[in-house]
């Protein structure tokens, strides 16, 4: 048996209750039951979590990196979509 | 309680704290052999550091044997100097028991190995958490969960090398093999610890023998896995007679600090 066989699982970590999970890389198992044992020994080693969750990489449905020209570049000019764009009158309060 | 416990090991750890030392020499004793289980199977289990089927294993199996590195300190802490103990006692001073000095073999056989003593720990830790010697308890308390870690961890691949392929059935079935005649030294009782336990001091592992059976015949069972023909029981351990594997991994584990006894990290 060796690693390269397992399929790889995404690992996500919840820092603390309130805060959402995030990504913070990937470990290779035989099952979920394990990859959660493997998640918890590779990424929470130094108290970085209360909450693991880890997901099939084969689940995740990605964008393909050839068409970042029509996903993303479009939304480089539109700049009135930060609201930093705007500017804010003296008299609105609490904003 | 938690935070009481947390305390006093880390004081226990620092030398702060009394230490029991030769003028007791029942619980000195003791000490040694719960240190000596501990320090020696993290030992061992370093051993894999970089030779894991895969870098996910390699990780596991170097987080256990750093919890039990830690134990081993605190207990052999408690007892007097932990490092003298460690590094300047040869291999007829040393009390763990025989199942942790035997050698990796291969992953199913170190499996085996941590399913038999870490089911054992557990027990044991749970049992000494309401010890007598609240420095005793205080440690075991410590330990008690991350021990708890390493017996799931060790059932859960138990399971799914028996019920595996053919050739990890066939490996998981010799390892358990290879160990199976060292299970009944971890619940022999010798006059010492007779008396450790009338004072309350020590655990009784005769308590929880028939459950320990049990948890591993029940490991096995969903491993698909039989249990072995009981062997001949291989005792001497805690009286210092070891195998000849103890002092290879003594001369590894003691040649740094006993070639330059004045190095420091």
């Amino acid at each position: 048996m060796s690693g390269h066989d397992w399929p790889l699982w995404e690992v996500f970590v919840r820092a603390k209750g309130g805060l959402s999970h995030r990504h913070v890389g990937s470990v290779h198992a035989p099952d979920a039951e394990l990859a959660l044992r493997h998640a918890r020994d590779t990424y929470t080693r130094r108290l970085e979590g209360v909450s693991l969750w880890v997901v099939p990489s084969a689940s995740i449905i990605a964008s393909d990196p050839a068409d970042s020209g029509p996903l993303f570049e479009p939304a480089e000019d539109k700049i009135y979509r930060h609201p930093t764009f705007y500017d804010i009158p003296d008299v609105v309060k609490h904003i | 309680m938690a935070t009481r416990s947390k305390i006093h090991s880390d004081l226990v750890k620092r030398g702060q704290a009394t230490v029991v030392g030769d003028q007791d020499p029942a619980l000195f004793d003791y000490c040694q052999r719960l240190g000596d289980d501990a320090l020696i199977l993290g030992q061992r289990l370093g051993e894999w550091c970089g030779h894991a089927p895969a870098l996910e294993v390699d990780l596991s199996l170097a987080n256990l044997a750093l919890d039990l590195i830690g134990q081993g300190t605190n207990f052999l802490g408690l007892a007097g100097d932990a490092d003298k103990l460690a590094f300047h006692r040869d291999v007829l001073d040393w009390k763990n028991c025989l199942l942790v000095e035997q050698p990796n073999g291969d992953f199913a056989q170190t499996i085996a190995r941590q399913l038999l003593f870490s089911t054992w720990q557990h027990m044991l830790y749970e049992g000494l958490a309401n010890s007598s010697d609240e420095r005793v308890g205080a440690i075991a308390a410590k330990g008690v969960k991350e021990v708890a870690y390493h017996r799931e961890l060790a059932a859960d691949w138990t399971i799914r090398l028996g019920d595996g392929t053919d050739e990890s059935a066939r490996r998981m079935a010799e390892g358990l093999d290879w160990c199976w005649r060292f299970v009944p030294e971890l619940f022999e009782v010798d006059e010492l610890l007779e008396g450790l336990i009338a004072d309350g001091i020590a655990a009784d592992p005769r308590a929880f023998e028939s459950e320990y059976r049990t948890a591993i015949a029940t490991v096995l069972a969903e491993a698909k896995l039989q249990s072995p023909a009981d062997q001949r029981a291989i005792l001497g351990g805690r009286r210092g007679h070891h195998s000849e594997h103890l002092g290879h991994l003594l001369a590894v584990m003691q040649f740094l600090p006993r070639t330059y006894p004045d190095a420091q990290w």
